[in-house]
């Protein structure tokens, strides 16, 4: 499953100006490999730290909400997996396409390595906010444009991890996967502006609001502390991904031999 | 180029499907447009609105409850028997499906609509305070938010 061409096109375009130099080593697998082995540490750690910081200030500090009690706080996690579950597609489908457009092979393979994530991420919103639907609103689930629009998430993200993994060929999966994912992308400001433009059971948004977000600081802060803390999950999950796959897709270069060998 | 035209073309696609949806994409009608006859008659619907201060009466031998929906506009009354939301009070959103039978919506089922807004209950109670201190000194109605 070897495809030096690769390598050859980003070897030849590298050498084209040295400006963009420094991009094109995200294009080498090799390159990427020890990258990803030197960050996804760091950022498991800083994650991990926040993650302590952000509950206990969530769960414990927080005070309850005027109406809703204690059962507010699954906000903490549920915000943030909402907002990853788009922003994991985002990249997914920039990746996708860098991938689509320039051939490159390690754009595809991060595309790939983000799917599984996003869709757990996508699940976590769901079920979270169906969880606090049902004592809040009086009910699991309402066919709402914001409801139904992240449930057509997870299906876009279960479509493109079909999609790529039914073919033989892996470019060929690439590609064709690559395109959904762009396609896939309308679906993103649906979600965001659902609340907005159609009438919904789902409230309009909380934090990113021109006039500031509407709620009070103290809980404010430990959903802001959560939110930094899912986004270093998600780089770091993202990188160690990475370097699996990179490592199975390398399987027979010279610099897989040299890692697994010493 | 292929990338774009194919982002091009789809942006296009959902949007026209959008725009032909957007009828049906909303949750519920407004009390103004059931007033308008923009609800289908005798079919289930659902609506939403804000209830209106001081219109719950609830019977003292059963479940069932009436109250008024508005939008700021228009008022519809409401009929449902069964247990209602937590979050359900006056002054409060909500959506609720059903049917018109002479000219009152019957409810089958009532959920909260939460509002965008996070609180402690101390800052309420301060925020109510100094509502309440406005209104002494207005003479006006008891607010009961």
């Amino acid at each position: 499953m070897n495809h030096p061409s690769h390598s050859e096109s980003s070897d030849r375009s590298a050498s084209r100006g040295s400006k963009w130099r420094w991009l094109h080593r995200f294009g080498s697998p090799a390159w990427m490999y020890g990258f990803s082995g030197r960050w996804a540490p760091r950022f498991a750690v800083v994650s991990a730290i926040l993650f302590v910081i952000g509950l206990y200030q969530g769960l414990v500090i927080a005070p309850p909400d005027y109406q809703m009690g204690d059962s507010y706080r699954i906000i903490f996690i549920h915000v943030p997996s909402a907002w990853l579950s788009m922003f994991s597609y985002f990249v997914m489908a920039v990746a996708a396409a860098v991938g689509l457009v320039w051939r490159m092979k390690v754009a595809d393979i991060t595309a790939r390595s983000i799917a599984p994530l996003g869709a757990i991420f996508t699940f976590c919103a769901l079920v979270t906010g169906s969880l606090w639907g049902k004592p809040t609103w009086g009910t699991y689930w309402v066919w709402d444009a914001r409801l139904t629009s992240e449930l057509i998430l997870l299906f876009l993200f279960i479509g493109y991890i079909a999609l790529h993994d039914s073919f033989e060929d892996r470019r060929t999966g690439a590609r064709a996967s690559a395109v959904l994912a762009i396609v896939g992308v309308i679906n993103l400001p649906i979600i965001h502006f659902s609340v907005e433009w159609w009438n919904t059971l789902h409230q309009g948004s909380t934090v990113t609001r021109l006039d500031g977000p509407t709620m009070d600081t103290s809980m404010l802060i430990p959903l802001l502390v959560m939110f930094v803390a899912f986004n270093f999950y998600f780089a770091s999950v993202v990188l160690n991904r990475l370097r699996s796959r990179l490592l199975e897709h390398e399987r027979k270069t010279n610099w897989v031999r040299e890692v697994v060998h010493g | 180029m292929l990338v774009g035209l194919l982002i091009l073309g789809v942006a296009t696609a959902a949007t026209l499907t959008l725009t032909a949806l957007q009828d049906n994409i909303n949750l519920f009608f407004s009390p103004t447009e059931v007033k308008q006859g923009k609800a289908p008659e005798g079919r289930t619907f659902r609506l939403g609105g804000m209830v209106v201060d001081g219109s719950v009466e609830r019977s003292a031998t059963d479940l069932n409850v009436s109250f008024d929906l508005t939008d700021t506009a228009e008022v519809v009354t409401v009929k449902y028997a069964g247990i209602l939301p937590d979050l359900f009070r006056e002054g409060q959103g909500i959506v609720t499906t059903g049917s018109i039978e002479n000219g009152i919506f019957v409810a089958r089922e009532v959920l909260a609509k939460h509002d965008e807004n996070y609180m402690p209950p101390e800052v309420t109670d301060a925020l109510k305070k100094a509502n309440a201190k406005q209104y002494q000194t207005n003479g006006g109605v008891k607010n009961d938010s």
